[in-house]
């Protein structure tokens, strides 16, 4: 096994060289600090207290952490749908296939240059993160919960976003399969949950359902909306208990099936990159 | 060293390569020939491991390409007819890259890549952006990149398309250097006097059909006893129009631009033709003069491919 990737090392070299990447970060950590003091300023201003109170600073952190996710949904199709079809688009493909390198290091590389380009964003924000800690409220626990799956997310859109690249010849198509598939997770499977749990509740003449809804249970796991917000306010978590008569963590449901995910996106892409030889048809 | 075994590659119904085979040895540099959309590129992106053939086979080195593509990788340096080159990189990080993903060492590369530039006359351009050379450079550092895993085999589609002649000559010099250096090469081309004197064997393709294959001199021999006749008249006369048309072992008979008088492709043998020449003047045909060209390459070419429909 060899652990030095070329197409890493060069995507990585290239996306810094054209300044892009450099705006991209700079652009995002404005935004944020630009954020955060506004809402300071604007609750301390309209409170009228000269301080700034733990409940407001949790509120802060539930918005900086619904930020980074949107960013995460929102940047990582955008960063892996054209890996492999623009190098088809440019012309670079064939070339890179007839290298000596596997497919497996190929993929592997194209999509480790857009995590660790989305990370690196996520990390220029842990300062304005700090500033929340600075004024309480928020456990060290929860801190380190949203990020690993922050970069569970990442993962997992980061290679369905790459695998279309591989399946779907033109770029374009594949950015909107990968964005689409994205809303499908973050948003459909949001609103289809409340359709089964009221369906569900009202099956039966007045009396309530007392039968478990796995489909609930699970529309309610892959979502990463209702995912963080078990995180920021762990209530929730019983409150979906009761409504899906299922008692599962939210997280442990999350976990195993992005997991899943991003290892079958990723075979997928790995094993459809390259033209199997040996197969007769 | 390459053997090329019933290989056949259809598009739907479309038969883009039929039952080719070809045997080559170590060391010689073949020219494929053939018309666009004869199936030269098609042949070389199954060589090099990029397109499933539909049955058939391909050995290098008594290696597979159906069975160990990632094998036959390491074997070949593949140059395909259109390429892209990415953008933001100096020439020498492109080679670079490249040469990590063969696997090359970062201090090998770093004595590699200032001899392969020196090899295709590009040491000039080592910091200059590859998508800012002109098309000529960026075939040569093409051809840089192919070696750069010193290959035993090259496969080079078309390298000298749409050069002007100045970098033709270029490319053709060095693809002398990489045959001295004992290597492999497969080079296609849609004109054949382009390949003919850096090729010690010719394949021509048709339709998906190798047509003929040999040296340069057996495929001119192929036409020999095949000669192209012109017949200068003093006045254009139906007569020895329609006598010519009739003469057995003469074909493709055409009236000359500008002049008066016709020209034909002859078969015929030797006592044939005297024979032939012997009646036209008994006819009283006003004949002025009665000529024997030497067909060159490119009319054999022509003549080759259109015999095959
Ligand atoms: N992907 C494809 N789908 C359908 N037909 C193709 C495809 N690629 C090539 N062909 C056809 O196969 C034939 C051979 O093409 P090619 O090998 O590129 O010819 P050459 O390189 O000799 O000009 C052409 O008629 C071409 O139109
Ligand atoms: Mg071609």
């Amino acid at each position: 096994m060899n652990f030095t990737n070329p197409v890493l090392f060069k995507e990585l070299k290239l996306r810094f060289r054209s300044f892009k990447g450099f705006n991209g970060i700079l652009f995002f950590l404005l935004a944020m600090c630009i954020f955060v003091f506004g809402y300071i300023f604007l609750t301390v201003n309209l409170t009228g207290t000269s301080y700034f109170k733990p409940s407001q600073s949790f509120v802060l952190f539930a918005f900086l952490s619904y930020i980074q996710l949107g960013l995460v949904l929102f940047t990582a199709p955008g960063l892996t749908a054209g890996s492999i079809s623009s190098e088809r688009e440019k012309q670079t493909l064939p070339i890179l296939l007839t290298t000596s390198q596997s497919s497996f290091q190929i993929i592997s590389g194209k999509m480790l240059s857009s995590v660790a380009f989305l990370l690196m964003l996520i990390v220029a924000g842990l300062p304005v993160y700090s500033l929340v800690f600075l004024f309480g409220g928020i456990s060290p626990g929860d801190f380190v919960k949203i990020f690993l799956f922050l970069f569970v997310t990442l993962l997992a859109i980061g290679s369905i976003g790459v695998m279309f690249s591989t399946l779907i010849r033109r770029t374009v198509v594949s950015m909107i399969a990968t964005y689409g598939m994205m809303l499908f997770l973050s948003v459909v499977t949001g609103f289809l949950f409340i359709i089964v749990i009221q369906m569900k509740a009202f099956n039966h003449m007045g009396t309530p359902v007392t039968s478990p809804s796995y489909l609930g249970q699970f529309l309610a796991s892959i979502n990463p909306a209702v995912l963080f917000a078990t995180f920021l306010s762990p209530e929730l978590n019983r409150s979906i208990t009761e409504m899906t008569k299922i008692n599962f963590p939210i997280w442990a449901g999350y976990l195993i099936f992005y997991g899943i995910v991003t290892a079958l996106a990723l075979f997928i892409a790995v094993k459809k990159l390259r033209v199997n030889m040996k197969r007769l048809k | 060293m390459i053997e090329i075994k019933g290989l056949t590659k259809k598009y739907g119904q479309f038969t883009a390569l039929d039952d080719l085979n070809l045997t080559l040895d170590e060391g010689t540099v073949f020219g494929f020939v053939g018309a666009n959309g004869a199936g030269k590129s098609t042949t070389f992106l199954i060589v090099s491991t990029l397109l499933q053939p539909t049955s058939g086979d391909v050995i290098i080195n008594g290696v597979s390409v159906r069975e160990k593509p990632a094998d036959i990788r390491k074997l070949i340096g593949y140059m395909p007819d259109f390429f892209g080159v990415y953008d933001q990189l100096k020439a020498d990080e492109y080679l670079d890259f490249y040469g990590a993903s063969y696997g090359i060492p970062e201090e090998d590369r770093k004595k590699l890549i200032p001899q392969l530039l020196e090899l295709v006359n590009l040491s000039h351009k080592r910091d200059s952006y590859v998508d800012l050379l002109s098309r000529g450079m960026k075939q040569r550092l093409c051809l840089a990149r192919c070696l750069i895993h010193d290959p035993k085999v090259l496969i080079l589609d078309e390298p000298a398309s749409g050069l002007d002649p100045r970098a033709r000559i270029e490319m053709r010099d060095i693809l002398k250097t990489l045959k001295g250096m004992g290597k492999t090469i497969l080079i296609s081309s849609h004109i054949l006097p382009e390949l003919a004197e850096m090729c010690d064997e010719i394949g021509v393709i048709d339709n998906g059909k190798l047509i003929a294959h040999g040296s340069v001199a057996e495929i001119q021999k192929k036409l020999q006893g095949e000669k192209m006749i012109t017949v200068r008249l003093a006045a254009q006369s139906a007569e020895a129009i329609s006598f010519f048309e009739e003469q057995p072992f003469v074909t493709s008979i055409e009236k000359l631009e500008g002049d008066e008088g016709v020209s034909f492709i002859y078969r015929g043998e030797e006592a044939e033709q005297i024979d032939m020449l012997k009646q036209a003047i008994l006819n009283d045909l006003p004949i002025l003069s009665f000529m024997e060209h030497v067909t060159n390459l490119e009319d054999v070419f022509m003549e080759i491919t259109k015999g095959a429909d």
